[in-house]
């Protein structure tokens, strides 16, 4: 019997949530016509710089999931100084994430050391086909566009790399 | 009105009802689950729910009804083909069975049994049969649970509800439904008869415990342990594709409604208005109008009646299964009983 104020108290809370619905519209928003803007720091899809990668692999061997495929030759690149050995660089011939397999943990994100991978926002990939999730060099390169300027370093804190 | 009814030949007669049957087990059903499964839910959940089929969603059953009707006809290699595939079908026959009592007018019913109370309450327990035949045939665990569960439970809750109604049919004296509305529109409160006697100001006690007992019967939540889509995978409906569970869908939310009518009429005066309000004493000095009238009036309490069930659907968790059994024979069955005793003691006194 002590109950029974509480389950009053229950049923009042989903009505007044329907008058509040019915007279204030609803915490949801309809999505195809109206979308919300993620937060900034959102994961919705990786992005590749792909100037920064040095096909160190690192990302690669890190993924739970093996998702990430990376294939790559080296070639000599002209010396810096003249009279100099020309310089070996690796060259990427395929970066390949497959976002059918991804679990968007970001592991490969925090892992390499070249700033080569970073997280964007963007979040409308989804594709008829589950192949078509396969994102190549290109298109991963494509989200670069869309990743967000890194926030500013607070007063004070160790700034690494160029001084 | 009843006459004309009678120069109809014999066939053309239970044309009529068949047609008004499927429209008075349909009509409900469809509206219920527009109007509280998706719209009422949805807003008690801060969410618009379906809204692209059609103006605000309306036409989103029929997308769903034909989403089902495209869907394979799964059957389990070890079932039992024949119980498996009439399963369904004794559970909506049940629904159907139960509207053929209910009055809708003076003249709008499909029959006219003179215990009708008893036939109704008779009936609806066949629904148990098909659930349980449903849960053993689908040779599936989770099935043969929530298949057990279901009959454990319909069985505890019948008794409630027919105790409950025990004490409407003493106090009307009649167990025929159409008497019974009469009984109400024509009856006074203390010798004001502005409101009729709706059986809800007397019998208040009998009709909390007859709509939690509906409750349990519809295997609505706080009380759809049968169900239990979180650990029984839908129960004894686990096995069900396609068209087949569409008839256990249409099923539990007709005999929904069908159970709001039923309620309407044992404890809100059913199709009528209070008798006084027009002048009329009895059966026979209705205006046939109300044939037409007293299906929305029905109509009307119905929803009001379902919103009150689906209310608490949507509001609370789900009972243990001994909460549930203790809750039928030693809270419900205990407080039926001293309403009926309660109730037969007065009906002597006045």
């Amino acid at each position: 019997m002590a109950k029974v104020p509480g389950l009053f108290k229950g049923l009042g809370v989903t009505f007044g949530t329907m008058v509040e619905t019915i007279t204030h519209g609803a915490n949801t928003v309809q999505y195809p016509h109206v979308k919300e803007a993620p937060p900034v720091r959102a994961r919705g899809v990786i992005a590749l710089h792909e100037g920064n990668c040095t096909s160190c692999m690192l990302c690669v061997r890190s993924c739970p999931d093996w998702c990430i495929y990376i294939e790559g030759h080296k070639e000599l690149a002209p010396p810096r100084r003249a009279g100099g050995k020309p310089r070996a660089v690796n060259k990427l011939d395929r970066f390949d994430i497959d976002y059918a397999l991804c679990m968007y943990c970001g592991i490969c994100v925090e892992v390499c050391p070249f700033d080569a991978l970073f997280w964007s926002p963007e979040y409308e990939y989804s594709e008829p086909r589950i192949a078509d999730l396969l994102h190549d060099k290109a298109k991963l390169g494509e989200w670069m566009e869309t990743v967000p300027a890194a926030p500013e370093l607070e007063v004070g804190a160790d700034k690494k790399g160029k001084k | 009105m009843y006459a004309l009814l009678s120069s109809i030949p014999y066939w053309g007669q239970t044309l009529l009802r068949l047609l008004g049957g499927a429209v008075a087990v349909l009509l409900p059903a469809g509206t219920i689950v527009y109007l509280f499964l998706f719209k009422m839910m949805s807003f008690m959940q801060s969410r618009l729910g379906p809204m692209e089929a059609g103006p605000y969603g309306s036409m989103q059953l029929f997308a769903e009804v034909g989403k089902w009707l495209q869907k394979e006809d799964l059957l389990p290699e070890r079932a039992d083909s024949f119980v498996f595939k009439i399963a369904p079908l004794i559970v909506l026959s049940s629904t159907f069975l139960l509207v053929a009592v209910v009055p809708f007018g003076p003249d709008a019913w499909f029959t006219n049994f003179e215990a009708g109370v008893f036939y109704a309450l008779a009936v609806s327990s066949v629904s148990v049969l098909g659930i349980l035949m449903a849960g053993w045939s689908s040779a599936n665990k989770y099935s043969l649970l929530g298949g057990l569960r279901a009959a454990g439970q319909l069985i505890a809750y019948e008794l409630p509800m027919i105790l409950a109604v025990v004490g409407v049919v003493i106090q009307a004296g009649s167990m025929n439904l159409q008497n019974i509305v009469v009984a109400q529109n024509a009856g006074s409160i203390f010798g004001w008869n502005g409101l009729g006697n709706p059986y809800l100001l007397t019998q208040f006690v009998g009709f909390v415990v007859f709509m939690i007992a509906v409750q349990a019967e519809l295997t609505q939540t706080p009380f759809d342990m049968p169900i239990a889509e979180s650990e029984l995978v839908s129960g004894y409906m686990t096995e069900y594709s396609g068209f087949r569970f569409l008839m256990f869908f249409i099923g539990e939310f007709a005999t929904a409604g069908v159970f709001a009518f039923i309620a309407s009429v044992l404890f809100l005066g059913g199709w009528g208005v209070p008798f006084s309000w027009f002048g009329w004493s009895g059966i026979n000095d209705v205006d046939s109008w109300m044939n037409v009238g007293g299906p929305l009036i029905m109509l009307t309490k119905m929803l009001g009646l379902v919103f009150i069930i689906m209310w608490v659907r949507f509001s609370y968790p789900r009972f243990r299964e001994d909460q549930l059994q203790r809750f039928a024979w030693k809270v419900l069955i205990p407080v039926s009983l001293v309403n009926i005793m309660a109730t037969s003691v007065l009906k002597v006194a006045f």
